[in-house]
């Protein structure tokens, strides 16, 4: 158990999908200018992740490793070179699914969340998890956590940042950092904080 | 040529990919710690970029628009998955330290951004120009971000040592805030600020007017 709440937090705080690896900053920084839709988007991502690296888990685990194959009579198959392909596939159905689910049976999710859900099948976040799973090759319980912990982290941190630029916009900053350039920075500062909780070891 | 010549140009200064469309920061900072880490990621990028452009170019009038962004994505991922096996092949050491960011170029937004935006609507030729342009954009930044890096945070560039450290018996303090995130967050945001002081048409519009102060005595 203690192991679990250990991934747990340290895909929340000390490996944070947006601060520390820089996942998903393109929608990050988008979309990031009221706290109302950051919040949105912040759950629709921690949903994807909580789906989509669980099931890239058992693709990875079941048909694409190498031996994975053994119980259709191939064990010396290594199909791990299809891995990204598969990947993307897996993130874009299980976003088309999620969404013909919520339409049909949360409609008021579904709205609430709306546009923000074909975009997350481009967002590096989820396909990052989804690799960074694979490399420190988790087993499927380990996945869901890790899943659920990163997509926490991320939805943390958009929340925040969107939280700053609510108030940034009135102040007066030079013109040429104006936007774009002051958003930077204060993402730096961001995670500047975040980095302090890097001692954390439960 | 002189349509040719902008869309190859115009995305490395005046319409930048990472300093003004907001595209592809993703993958962009964490690879900037050392040079040649930067180098082979640009290189991979600008492969990915301009043959994806063509590919989608080439099949863009054939291709129903309801499944476009799918057929993109594995046209995309197809051409990663050639960089990544090349890459493990030729040069594994550098393959194993990117690691997942060589997968995340699927991802990244230059890639799907151009290919949706240009490519749909051009010509071969011309989208092959626009992928490399952006590419360029891109690489110009995370090799500046690069340059900063690597020699001011470690004390060398390309692996070699150009400031002698003071662990090695040099003079040099290394900075190891500049081997951290957050540095390179701090760098884009100057290098933003530096390329609209040149080119002041890409400042924002401010959300906000700060009404002048007219009452004096409560300011001092």
């Amino acid at each position: 158990m203690e192991h679990f709440l250990s991934i747990f937090v340290r895909a929340v705080f000390i490996e944070n999908m947006a601060l520390t690896f820089f996942l998903g900053m393109c929608t990050f920084i988008a979309i990031s200018k009221k706290i109302s839709t950051a919040i949105g988007l912040g759950i629709a991502v921690v949903v994807v992740l909580a789906i989509t690296v669980p099931v890239n888990n058992l693709i990875y685990n079941l048909l694409l490793r190498e031996g994975a194959l053994a119980w259709a009579g191939f064990p010396e198959v290594d199909l791990s070179f299809l891995g990204f392909l598969s990947y993307i596939g897996v993130i874009a159905a299980m976003v088309q699914i999620l969404e013909m689910v919520l339409d049909r049976y949360v409609p008021a999710l579904y709205n609430a969340l709306g546009v923000f859900l074909p975009l997350i099948t481009v967002n590096c976040a989820i396909l990052g998890a989804s690799l960074i799973m694979i490399e420190q090759d988790q087993t499927f319980a380990e996945s869901v956590v890790f899943g659920l912990g990163a997509g926490v982290g991320w939805a943390l941190a958009i929340t925040a940042l969107a939280g700053v630029r609510e108030k940034l916009k009135y102040s007066d900053v030079p013109d040429g950092l104006r936007g774009l350039g002051i958003t930077f920075i204060s993402v730096g500062l961001l995670s500047l904080c975040f980095m302090s909780f890097g001692g954390i070891d439960i | 040529m002189s349509t040719q010549k902008a869309v190859l140009v115009d995305p490395i200064f005046n319409n930048n990919p990472i300093a003004l469309q907001v595209l592809g920061i993703c993958s962009a900072l964490a690879v900037t710690i050392s040079m040649s880490q930067t180098l082979v990621m640009c290189a991979a990028v600008i492969f990915v970029t301009t043959m994806s452009n063509v590919a989608v170019s080439l099949v863009r009038n054939r291709v129903p628009t309801s499944i476009r962004i799918i057929v993109q994505m594995t046209i995309i991922a197809s051409l990663v998955i050639v960089v990544d096996q090349v890459l493990q092949a030729v040069a594994y050491d550098i393959s194993k330290s990117l690691s997942v960011f060589v997968g995340l170029i699927i991802t990244n937004c230059i890639v799907m951004g151009r290919a949706e935006a240009f490519a749909m609507q051009n010509g071969p030729y011309l989208s092959a120009l626009d992928g490399f342009g952006n590419a360029l954009g891109y690489s110009v930044i995370l090799i500046g971000v690069a340059l900063i890096r690597e020699p001011l945070g470690s004390g060398t560039f390309m692996g070699y040592e150009i400031l002698p450290t003071v662990s090695n018996g040099g003079w040099y303090y290394t900075n190891g805030m500049l081997l951290l995130s957050p540095s390179a967050f701090f760098i884009i945001g100057l290098f933003i600020w530096a390329i609209r002081a040149w080119k002041p048409e890409q400042v924002e519009e401010a959300e906000y007017e700060i009404a002048p102060n007219e009452q004096y005595q409560e300011a001092i």
